[in-house]
């Protein structure tokens, strides 16, 4: 989540408090995204840095500061909102890595352990469903910051579904166990 | 009491070389108000555990009850009235009888289990309502959308005293939008104290379920904990 940008989209509605911008981020991402007070003036200063938001209050503390986007600003949040997020390198998945190394370790039952990570993900997935069922129908931010979660945990339940059909049709062949080593002979002392 | 006990369900198609193990030694306990889904790829043996549990279709061992009741004990006329008035079904494409409308599909078990035109008619009105669909009572099937016959399948389910909803894949024709809102008048049946149990392959439906029980290859393999609070999200760890 970039929250110099989430804070300029509030800011080009008009200039806010700090603390107000932090109430209205919380409640457009649905409070699924805590904010603290302080993460916020810092970002609005380094974005004051950078010519994206101006003050226009007066006073040194922050906070009885209002701040304001800049044509700057406006143009960065632009650009921002157009630049698709890098979806384009592989990630490297751990539970990918896990599922591959289970494949080579003797004696693993592997669909037990797509099954343990399945689990773990639909419970994820009823809770945020839980979220979404408790919280009010017309919430559109929450509802759809609980949706990217949805999507994305069935996503991965998808590709174990997929795994697990694809090891019962080609399983792989079974990992010898290397020979056990030959008994080392005691030694005392250590050698340098 | 519980709406619907399966104990030690075992189902057998076929014999000898053709012998096919549906279920076996299944046990599942879902109590009222509460909504279980069942998931499990094809062929797990899901839709048959949901045929079994409604009646439809009969254990080769092991017993289920309903409400309490041992199905093993009913004629076929107790089982096809605790059809009619306990339990209710909602299929993928929907089963609705094409030359009623909305309201006379509805009030239809009803009246099969001997109840006046009026008095099922006016239970109908009132199942449809509570799912925002009076206004289509009227229309037949084939004058509605797919969201809107889904809605009328689960007042049909829900009419009348119901007290068991058995659903398989409800959602697996609509969008995703109406899926959640087939879901959450699901939900909303439990809540009234209806005991409601899903087969589905779908995770995103299954997540609406106070229970997810997995089935592989016709046995249970696991079950999800009970319910975290949402707090638990928050914790360090889950955030991205």
């Amino acid at each position: 989540m970039s929250v110099p940008h989430a804070l300029l989209a509030l800011l080009s509605e008009g200039p806010k408090y700090g603390l107000q911008l932090r109430e209205e981020f919380e409640e457009r991402t649905g409070e699924v995204w805590p904010l603290n007070v302080g993460q916020v003036y810092t970002t609005l200063q380094r974005l004051e840095r950078d010519g994206l938001v101006e003050a226009n209050g007066t006073g040194d503390e922050s906070q009885h500061r209002r701040f304001g986007i800049t044509s700057a600003g406006e143009a960065e949040l632009a650009d921002w909102l157009r630049t698709p997020p890098d979806l384009a390198s592989p990630p490297r998945d751990e539970l990918v890595i896990k599922v591959l190394v289970a494949l080579r370790v003797p004696g693993v039952d592997v669909p037990e352990v797509l099954q343990v990570h399945r689990r773990y993900l639909v419970e994820l997935m009823q809770q945020w469903t839980r979220i979404k069922d408790d919280g009010d129908e017309g919430d559109l931010g929450l509802a759809l910051a609980v949706d990217a979660e949805l999507f994305r945990l069935d996503s991965v339940i998808r590709w174990l579904d997929s795994a697990e059909s694809r090891i019962r049709r080609h399983p792989a062949p079974p990992v010898k166990r290397a020979a056990p080593l030959p008994k080392l002979r005691r030694t005392t002392g250590v050698r340098r | 009491m519980n709406a619907l006990e399966l104990r030690h369900v075992s189902k057998t198609y076929g014999d000898g070389a053709a012998e096919v193990h549906a279920l076996r030694d299944v046990s599942l306990t879902v109590e009222a108000g509460a909504l279980v889904a069942i998931m499990g790829p094809s062929g797990s043996g899901k839709s048959t555990m949901l045929t079994i549990a409604g009646s439809l279709e009969e254990a080769t061992s092991g017993e289920v009850l309903v409400a309490g009741q041992p199905l093993s004990g009913m004629s076929r006329n107790e089982k096809a009235r605790l059809r009619r008035r306990s339990i209710g079904y909602v299929f993928q494409n929907f089963n609705l009888l094409a030359g009623l409308t909305a309201a006379e599909n509805v009030a239809l078990p009803l009246e099969l289990d001997g109840l006046s035109v009026r008095v099922a008619r006016g239970a109908a009105m009132k199942a449809l309502g509570e799912l925002d669909m009076a206004g289509r009572a009227a229309r037949f099937p084939d004058e509605l959308s797919g969201g809107e016959r889904q809605r009328v399948a689960i007042a049909r389910a829900v009419v009348g005293e119901r007290r068991l909803l058995l659903a398989d894949e409800p959602s697996g024709a609509l969008d995703s939008a109406n899926a959640e809102s087939v879901m959450r008048l699901v939900r909303s049946a439990c809540r009234g104290g209806v005991a409601g149990v899903v087969v589905t392959h779908d995770a995103q439906l299954a997540s609406w379920a106070d229970r997810v029980v997995f089935l592989r290859d016709g046995r249970v393999t696991d079950q999800t904990a009970p319910l975290a609070g949402p707090e638990s999200l928050l914790a360090p760890g889950h955030r991205q």
